[in-house]
């Protein structure tokens, strides 16, 4: 077991351990603090993929700015008890979720397990060089700047969209 | 250097975790929270085989990933936040106005 | 002579009638302009038909491709043209219908004076004349047919005019509905010789029908069921037996239009088609058919027509029997004697419902003849045209319907000695009704309602005039074109035309061997022999009000043709469509159905919208079942 092997192992259990706590836990506000180890602990793996940028940004924005709102939203609403606790979910959807679940779980391993099976990644055998952040910047700004700008406008959009749906309605006149 | 097939498999189980949490949970933050896991797990998937590869376009998708997630993220909380002024209620059995 | 003449000929009627029938409300009101139009379109038309007459002197035809004005229809293997043939013929067909007709157009503008449907009448009455002429001109049978149902239409529209009342809407019915089963022969006629020639033009069916390779290879069959099927059309749309019950009832419908489609130029289309045909008629060897459906119809019409006292349905029963005589002539191989008795009739029995018009006018719609008596002294004008008509269609010596009744009589005697037999009781029979028609309404004492008497007066000129008219062909054209039997100007005009049908038939019919004059002679004391019972029995009394003997009761119920076909057809129909079709097949199975599926598409979806809980996780589920199958799908079977 080589260091990299280890803190695979490491992060890759955080991860899932934060995500099983996600959905676990009956108040909001501690299903958010363990999405953030969950998401620290994904940041931990790119950074090991060699993904510097993508794992700084994971930070920036997944754990700060997302989980910032999600927390903000959660104590705006200050939900009544029954609601943050969230309603006794039914024995019988719980059992529906977790037999697919199983399933899905098992499509998805066999899958990752014949990723390389008669694709062409079996031929690309690593000879990795490290994506670096100047390549991703390039990237962006040249073969993909128009989906870049697009971004800019969905981001607009959202914008726009969140202040419609939350402004306060004005009182009408009667 | 780590196999590639054992980031798929952390991908894949973080997902399922996410489709596990949408079915079972009726707290509509939390069913929020999920997708993001889920988003995740695809964000790992992609870096994942970038780095197989060696080529840079995975990431670039990440970074589209992220931005679309934030803008979902604001816009769907808005939403709760409406739902909720209006029916003092954000668990997603109780808003069944659709009911055929 | 020129196709365009022939398109200016063909179009003018159909002019008149968009504009009298597109624009008539703007002409409301107007009824100078509106009948003025409509008579001036005819009239142009019967100046080109003038024009074409005299090119047709000169031996010119317009025919095959010369006279094709564009292809209509073309698909693999063949081609309908719209296309004239005008010949002899035709022209003589054209005279008859443009000229009869602007006459009966001008009689028309006074006639119909003050009418609420005035434009309408005369935008129906141009459309008829259009359908007619597109009928007669065609140079195949498709543009035929597209004629024969045009006038039918019309003839439709025309009886049913008075659509408020009951009893015209119910004879437009009879009318159309009688015609759809001739049409639907000719049809079917259409269609076997379509089968057998691959083409409806005329010439290349007769050139091919001629040739001795069809005969070989078809035999006569083809041609027999082909002619036969035709010849169901004509027994429709001329009103022969069995189909002529429609006639009688069609005298709803103005008077004018009386003359003019159910008189002159509608029910003789079926003469002229025949004529047209001969060649295939004389082939098959069907005209024996043809000449006994009509010696026979003319004879039991004629009968009928002694016991009628409705001066318009005597005059229509006399029609379908003098059209029997046309089918006796066109049937015995004497083509041009039938179509020259075609042309006669047109005049004198378009003269005499005119002048039946005149007398309604006079007498406040009065139909009943023992109602009338005495008429002569107050319409002195009405009363010497119908005079000179019912001299000529009683076979007079030397007014025109002497000649041409008599050349049919004449050929009919060399076809069958039983023809001429039955056609010459006709012929007396046909006398006796008129002169009882003539001395019963305008000779001994007025029977005159006194409401009524007053106000009887002769028409205005507008009217009478179109009468003298009419008189004077009436009179002389039989012996100005008649004169010399078959050997006559009319017969030398039209040669040409029935020349490839004479060669084929000589020996099929006897020959008219012999001298007319016997014949002539004898027609025409039978005729005033006819005129002189008529004199004997009605110049003094007036017919029984009730029929005495059991034989009138029968005739002057029209032999109970309308009962038995309304027990044998009519309401078997109807018994079936109400107790069958309705109560059945609509509101068992039909309704059934339709309601079945409406039933079953309220319990799917009562069932179905259970699953529309609008629980988001009961579709996220589903939604990942979803996944999950095509996933195990795609992974593990594919």
């Amino acid at each position: 077991m080589n260091p990299e092997q280890i803190l695979f192992f490491v992060f890759g259990l955080l991860a899932l351990v934060g995500a099983i706590s996600v959905i676990s836990f009956r108040h909001p506000i501690y299903s958010a603090l363990a999405l953030i180890v969950t998401f620290f602990a994904q940041a931990g793996l790119f950074v090991l993929l060699g993904a510097h940028f993508v794992a700084a940004a994971q930070v920036i924005v997944y754990a700060g700015a997302i989980m910032v709102l999600f927390l903000f939203v959660i104590m705006l609403l200050n939900l009544g008890r029954r609601d943050r606790e969230g309603a006794p979910t039914g024995a019988k959807l719980k059992g529906i979720g977790i037999v697919l679940g199983i399933l899905f779980a098992a499509e998805g391993i066999y899958i990752a397990v014949n990723a390389r099976n008669g694709t062409a990644v079996a031929s690309a055998q690593p000879a990795p060089e490290a994506v670096t952040t100047y390549g991703i910047g390039e990237l962006l700004f040249s073969k993909y700047l128009l989906p870049f700008e697009v971004t800019s406008l969905i981001l607009l959009a959202a914008l726009i969209g969140v202040i419609v749906l939350v402004k306060r309605e004005k009182p009408t006149d009667n | 250097m780590l196999e590639l097939e054992y980031y798929l498999i952390l991908s894949a189980l973080l997902f399922t975790t996410g489709v596990i949490g949408v079915l079972v949970r009726r707290n509509a933050i939390i069913i929020f929270m999920c997708i993001e896991l889920m988003l995740n797990a695809a964000n790992l998937a992609f870096v994942a085989i970038s780095r197989s590869l060696g080529q840079t376009e995975g990431q670039v998708f990440v970074f589209f990933v992220m931005t679309v997630a934030a803008a979902e993220v604001a816009i769907g909380l808005a939403i709760i936040v409406s739902v909720f002024k209006h029916r003092q209620t954000i668990n997603v059995d109780e808003v069944n106005s659709l009911k055929g | 002579m020129s196709r365009e003449l022939i398109v200016v000929l063909l179009i003018s009627p159909l002019v008149g009638f968009l504009i009298n029938g597109l624009f008539g409300k703007f002409l409301k009101g107007n009824e100078k302009l509106s009948g003025g139009i409509g008579t001036l379109a005819v009239l142009v038309s019967f100046i080109c038909a003038i024009v074409a007459f005299a090119g047709v002197q000169g031996g010119a035809v317009l025919e095959g491709d010369a006279g094709v004005l564009y292809e209509w229809i073309a698909g693999e293997g063949f081609t309908f043209n719209i296309g004239f043939h005008v010949d002899a013929l035709t022209t003589v067909m054209l005279l008859v219908i443009t000229g009869v007709g602007f006459l009966i157009h001008v009689y028309s503008i006074g006639y119909m004076h003050g009418d609420a449907g005035y434009t309408r009448y005369f935008a129906y009455l141009n459309l008829f004349v259009f359908a007619m002429l597109v009928l007669v001109l065609g140079n195949n049978y498709l543009m035929m047919f597209v004629g024969w149902e045009g006038v039918g239409l019309c003839s439709y529209l025309l009886i049913g005019f008075w659509y408020e009342r009951q009893s015209a809407t119910d004879a437009g019915k009879k009318a159309f509905i009688v015609n759809r089963i001739g049409d639907f022969g000719f049809l079917l006629g259409m269609f076997t010789l379509f089968a057998a020639f691959g083409s409806l033009d005329f010439t290349a069916i007769f050139g091919a029908a001629e040739a001795d390779t069809f005969q070989k290879v078809f035999g006569g069959s083809t041609l027999v069921i082909a002619t036969l099927l035709l010849f169901v059309g004509a027994v429709g749309k001329s009103a022969q037996m069995p189909l002529y019950v429609w006639l009688p009832d069609a005298m709803e419908g103005p008077t004018p239009v009386s003359a003019l489609i159910h008189a002159a130029t509608m029910v003789t289309a079926g003469v002229y088609m025949i004529a047209r045909s001969a060649v295939l008629y004389e082939l098959a060897h069907t005209g024996q058919v043809v000449a006994w459906v009509g010696v026979l119809t003319a004879f039991f019409a004629a009968t009928i027509a002694l016991t009628q006292n409705d001066i318009k349905r005597i005059l229509a029963y006399s029609t379908v029997s003098q059209l029997g005589y046309m089918f006796v002539g066109v049937g015995v191989g004497a083509y041009a004697s039938g179509v020259f008795h075609l042309m006669t009739h047109a005049f004198f029995k378009g003269l005499m419902f005119l002048a039946a018009g005149s007398v309604m006018h006079a007498m406040a719609n009065e139909l009943d003849m023992r109602k009338m008596g005495g008429l002569k002294a107050k319409m002195p004008i009405t009363h010497w045209t119908f005079l000179i008509g019912a001299l000529a269609i009683a076979g007079f010596p030397f007014l025109s319907g002497f000649w041409s009744k008599d050349e049919i009589l004449h050929s009919a005697w060399g076809s069958h000695p039983a023809i001429y037999v039955i056609g010459l009781i006709t012929a007396f029979l046909t006398a006796f009704y008129m002169f009882r028609l003539i001395f019963v309404t305008f000779y001994g004492q007025s029977r005159v309602a006194s409401a009524v008497a007053s106000h009887v007066h002769e028409s205005p000129p507008v009217m009478w005039v179109p009468l003298v008219i009419l008189a004077i062909p009436s009179a002389i054209i039989g012996l100005l074109l008649g004169w010399g039997g078959h050997g006559s100007a009319f017969h030398h005009f039209t040669e040409s035309v029935f020349k490839a049908a004479k060669e084929i038939g000589n020996g099929a019919h006897g020959e008219a061997a012999g001298s007319a004059v016997p014949f002539m002679i004898i027609s025409a004391i039978v005729g005033l022999v006819g005129i002189g019972f008529a004199w004997m029995r009605y110049s003094k009394r007036t017919p029984a009000a009730q029929p005495g003997t059991a034989l009138h009761k029968l005739v002057a119920n029209k032999y109970y043709i309308d009962e038995v076909y309304n027990a044998v057809f009519v309401q078997p129909i109807k018994n079936v469509s109400h107790y069958l079709l309705w109560r059945v097949v609509d509101t068992g199975i039909i309704d059934g159905i339709v309601n079945g599926v409406a039933v079953a598409i309220r319990i799917i979806g009562g069932t179905l919208r259970r699953l529309q809980t609008g629980v988001v996780q009961a579709y996220i589920v589903s939604m990942v079942v979803g996944i999950v199958i095509f996933l195990a799908y795609y992974l593990f079977i594919s």
